[in-house]
């Protein structure tokens, strides 16, 4: 049995915002079920009782002092912008998106 | 002078700070043969001829000094450049030049070295062949029509193709690492935190980390204790000293490994390595016995789950990550035709700019992080890397270091894995322990197989570095440094 099917893919691919294409879905259904049967293995290890490791560095809540230090200047920070105006970022419309 | 491009970087930083050659003559010869033979090998996707000559000049100037004065050095594509195009060998960053320096690049010029360009890679450091770069492949040096590794593939044909004698690479599960063992080159993963993020284009932020790639072990780690060290824009950086890993290569070279132990997992004896390979491991491991060390079987019982777990967990990360290339910020933007809406502008570009292996992983990390998903997949990964973590706290109990081969196969010929996924994938079976747990290793070339290199590996317990050096010295003493053919 397929442990992800073509449907469910195309979901995914609207959830992350990739425009894929049919032929892009087709293929890309068939490998993401090899990957996912073959990492499913990690379910076969007992681990009920072990704590989760998200991160190798035992550091938490890393502070600084609150001293204003040199940022980008505006210019900068627009400078690899697809558009901009006025000193922002210029975006498509975000307004009426299911119209 | 053509010979310039041989030397190791030590032995150049001496001869420029002897005034015996000028460090605008190393810049030009290592140029030169770039463009003589970089059309066949591809390791670079921007060459920064200016830049370098100009750095070059400052150092004959006396304006730059350091420990790398005018060594040059190439730096892989994922790492940003003030001025000096970065793409992560994505077509959604073309073009993009970073308004900043990664906290390594600005130790590199501190310390005097001179950037040849930006090397090639798979897209987003996201594979084991630079096959999935968006720019083409590069080719091999030992055999053109053979991958280098990946994803740092571009940066480790370059120091074997004699275009640098110092490149920058990144490990996430093994792209510093396999690369050099293809190429017969060295290459280290410094632990994780022991090296700055900032300014690192994230794949996998929890394992992710810029290490040295270089000819000579003493080489590498001269590069490691350059770009090492606290950097307070990084969070995840480690505020303690760097080990002495320079002193520690030199103290290998002399060839003496009396009372190191060195740990042998049992379990990766039997896991499909081919057999030039393990035989190529094997007569290191006996040269290394040789120079005293002592062999100790180890067992590691959830190494063979390192792989899932790590097919989960870095896809999850770059699910997350990459969500930031939404057409807005900085790169390409598809479609925008005055029409259309936000969401649909930022599903054409991502759509357009990525490459299939990244749009499969960012599906498959999505598919892990979702409600229903997520206990079953990246929570029950997460647990498995506490797991995997504790066979290596409690292998290092017994010895100093573990060791392995590099990667399981030498270099393969493009196209052999491109269809299959999970294929290439296991090209990381022995690197991907390591990043899970958070410590550093190295590949050090170790023998030939059918005429292409085999890497050895060295992993040590996090901040012992040194070990690794050491031991990878020793190695490099006994069985010497590994040339391609003539290209």
């Amino acid at each position: 049995m397929a442990a992800i099917s073509r449907e469910e893919v195309a979901h995914l691919a609207r959830l992350s915002r990739l425009a894929v294409t049919e032929q892009e879905l087709d293929q890309f259904a068939g490998q993401l079920d090899v990957i996912l049967q073959s990492v499913a293995r990690v379910g076969e290890v007992a681990a009920d009782d072990i704590p989760p490791t998200s991160h190798s560095v035992p550091l938490t809540n890393v502070y600084r002092d609150d001293v204003p230090v040199p940022s980008l200047t505006q210019e900068e920070a627009l400078s690899g912008a697809p558009d901009a105006f006025e000193g922002r970022f210029r975006v498509p419309r975000i307004l009426d998106e299911e119209a | 002078m053509s010979d310039l491009t041989r030397m190791s970087a030590v032995e150049l930083a001496g001869r420029i700070k002897s005034k015996e050659v000028s460090a605008v003559e190393v810049a030009q010869a290592h140029l030169d043969r770039i463009s003589a033979v970089d059309e066949r090998v591809h390791a670079f996707l921007h060459v920064d001829a200016e830049g370098a000559l100009a750095a070059a000049a400052r150092v004959d100037k006396g304006e730059v000094t350091g420990p790398l004065a005018g060594v040059p050095v190439a730096v892989k594509d994922v790492i940003a450049t003030k001025g000096v195009p970065t793409t992560a060998a994505s077509k959604i960053l073309e073009g993009w030049r970073p308004p900043y320096n990664a906290t390594i690049v600005d130790r590199l010029q501190a310390a005097g070295t001179v950037m040849l360009g930006k090397t090639n890679m798979d897209e987003f450091a996201m594979g084991s062949s630079t096959e999935y770069s968006a720019y083409g492949p590069t080719n091999n040096p030992w055999d053109l029509g053979r991958i280098p590794g990946g994803s740092g593939g571009g940066s480790a044909a370059a120091l074997a193709a004699y275009e640098a004698p110092l490149a920058i690479g990144t490990d996430t599960g093994g792209s510093i690492r396999q690369p050099g063992a293809v190429t017969g080159t060295v290459g280290a993963k410094p632990t994780y935190g022991g090296t700055s993020r900032y300014g690192l284009i994230a794949f996998s932020s929890s394992l992710d980390t810029p290490g040295p790639c270089a000819r000579t072990v003493e080489d590498a780690a001269l590069l490691h204790s350059v770009i090492a060290g606290h950097d307070p824009r990084d969070s995840t950086s480690i505020p303690q000293p760097v080990p002495d890993v320079v002193a520690a290569a030199r103290l290998g070279a002399s060839g003496d490994l009396t009372g190191v132990k060195l740990g042998l997992v049992k379990e990766f004896a039997g896991d499909g390595s081919e057999a030039g390979v393990t035989a190529a491991f094997r007569e290191s491991l006996e040269a290394l016995v040789k120079l005293g060390a002592e062999v100790v079987e180890v067992s590691c019982p959830n190494f063979e789950y390192a792989l899932p777990a790590y097919y989960l967990i870095a896809p999850s990360e770059c699910s997350s990550n990459l969500a930031r290339f939404d057409g807005v910020r900085y790169g390409q933007r598809v479609g925008d035709d005055g029409n259309r809406s936000l969401e649909e502008v930022m599903s054409l570009t991502r759509d357009a700019g990525f490459g299939p292996e990244v749009k499969r992983r960012i599906i498959l990390g999505t598919y892990a992080l979702s409600s229903g998903y997520y206990d079953a997949y990246y929570g029950q990964a997460q647990k498995v890397r506490t797991l995997i973590t504790r066979d290596f706290q409690k292998s290092f109990e017994q010895v100093d270091v573990l060791v392995s081969p590099t990667t399981p196969f030498v270099a393969f010929p493009f196209g052999s894995r491109t269809s299959d996924p999970y294929q290439m994938y296991l090209a990381d079976l022995f690197t991907i322990p390591t990043n899970l747990y958070g410590g550093p290793a190295i590949s050090v070339p170790c023998g030939l197989s059918e005429g292409l290199p085999v890497g050895f590996q060295i992993m040590a317990p996090t901040m012992a570095d040194d070990r690794m050096y050491r031991v990878g010295a020793a190695l490099e003493s006994a069985v010497g440094t590994f040339s391609p053919p003539a290209l």
